[in-house]
């Protein structure tokens, strides 16, 4: 795994792994922020960077935790660190861009709790990616979680058109969505690359 | 508590998160362990196992402490809670079983970051004493597991042709593999909200769309 190329882990991780829709992490934000287009691809971006942003501290930390032979504070540690990264984020754009912050109001904070980005410190620590890799790596989980966050508000938006029978509304019919986005992203794990 | 409301029973308490609050299928939370580990009923069992264990340690732990955290750091602190158990939790699965360890990967770790646990640290241990706590705790934990199995053994069925490892349809059968892969995971989970929002449309007692919508 550690000797995969750079744009093998990057098409892997946007398209044959997709985060979401093939390893089902940051279902929550998937199935509650894709209601509509222009608040999909902010919160994305947010997420992509904050990704990025905990990816290069969880390298860091990794480092030093097995330095001084410290694992069990491995998770510990990454979740602080991602919690304090995420109100950086938030203070940044509160300051540089209002309306931004405006816009993605609570959904922010929430991104903490986005197993998305604690999911890119623990799989490139099990994969033991070098620093490069790492940072790959996020940066392809930030743009396959927006992919299909975009695509899925998308769906919905022309859903909400749609005449609807009563029980099948809500969770149920976003997940039986997901999973037909699902199995069309099934088919890129032809591209040979896996992993 | 809310003054002036009655104060519900221990079983109330408890019954309220095994099926009216059902976190996987009245709530909706908690999605990405319910569909990643639930290949195999075995792996749902062990999940749901796990996350009871961590929802009784931080239930407790938070319901005791919850007169010392301060508000502005309560959901860091109650993270931080969460975290340890996660960790012994992740320590003792794999001196229990190396195989499910391996199984579970890296989500075991991801249980910190489950809704579902820090929802019930904010809204229900932080406001009530250790028992209670833990009652309630305990009925999330066994109805999360619940979930999970139902997710897991539909999918090990179809999907592989057995039940915990046993097989039931003899050689003839034809796996869907689907079920096994992603996709299934949320067509199942999709067919199980399905069923469930159609007998709460049929029941008249319960005569009320849910409410809390997935997110968090």
């Amino acid at each position: 795994m550690a000797d995969a190329s750079l744009s093998q882990i990057f098409l892997a991780t946007v398209l044959a792994n997709n985060f979401v829709l093939a390893m089902f992490l940051g279902l929550c934000p998937f199935i509650g922020v894709s209601g509509r287009l222009n608040t999909a691809l902010p919160m994305g971006a947010a997420t992509t960077f904050v990704m990025l942003v905990a990816s290069l501290c969880a390298y860091g930390l990794n480092y030093l935790v097995t330095v001084f032979g410290l694992e069990f504070l491995r998770l510990i540690s990454y979740i602080v660190v991602i919690a304090s990264a995420v109100q950086l984020v938030e203070m940044v754009l509160k300051k540089y861009s209002p309306t931004l912050f405006r816009a993605l109001g609570i959904f922010l904070p929430l991104i903490t709790t986005n197993c998305a980005i604690l999911g890119v410190a623990l799989f490139q620590t099990a994969r033991e990616y070098s620093f490069i890799q790492a940072l790959v790596f996020a940066i392809g989980a930030g743009v396959g979680f927006t992919l299909a966050l975009v695509l899925m508000a998308g769906l919905r938006e022309r859903l909400n058109l749609a005449i609807v029978p009563n029980v099948v509304q809500g969770a149920a019919l976003s997940l039986m969505l997901a999973g037909l986005l699902s199995l069309a992203f099934m088919g890129f794990a032809g591209l040979g690359m896996g992993g | 508590m809310i003054p002036g409301r009655e104060q519900p029973t221990n079983l109330q308490e408890f019954l309220e998160g095994l099926w009216q609050q059902n976190p996987v299928f009245v709530m909706v939370l908690g999605l990405c362990p319910a569909l990643a580990v639930t290949v195999s009923a075995v792996n749902a069992l062990a999940m749901g196992a796990a996350t009871t264990f961590v929802l009784l340690g931080s239930a407790l732990l938070v319901s005791l402490l919850r007169n010392f955290i301060p508000r502005e750091v309560r959901i860091a602190t109650y993270i931080l809670i969460i975290a340890t158990f996660v960790t012994i939790v992740d320590y003792l699965i794999a001196a229990i079983s190396l195989t499910v360890y391996e199984a579970l990967g890296p989500f075991i770790q991801l249980i910190v970051v489950n809704c579902m646990i820090l929802g019930r640290a904010e809204a229900h241990s932080s406001k009530n004493p250790p028992l209670r706590a833990l009652t309630n705790a305990l009925g999330m934990g066994l109805g999360f597991s619940l979930g999970l199995l139902a997710l897991g053994s539909v999918r090990e069925l179809f999907g592989s042709g057995s039940l915990f490892g046993i097989a039931l349809f003899g050689a003839d059968f034809q796996p869907w593999v689907v079920m096994l892969l992603p996709p299934g995971g949320f067509f199942v989970l999709g067919a199980w909200l399905l069923l469930f929002n159609w007998w709460r449309t049929r029941s008249p007692a319960t005569l009320k769309p849910a409410e809390v919508q997935g997110h968090g």
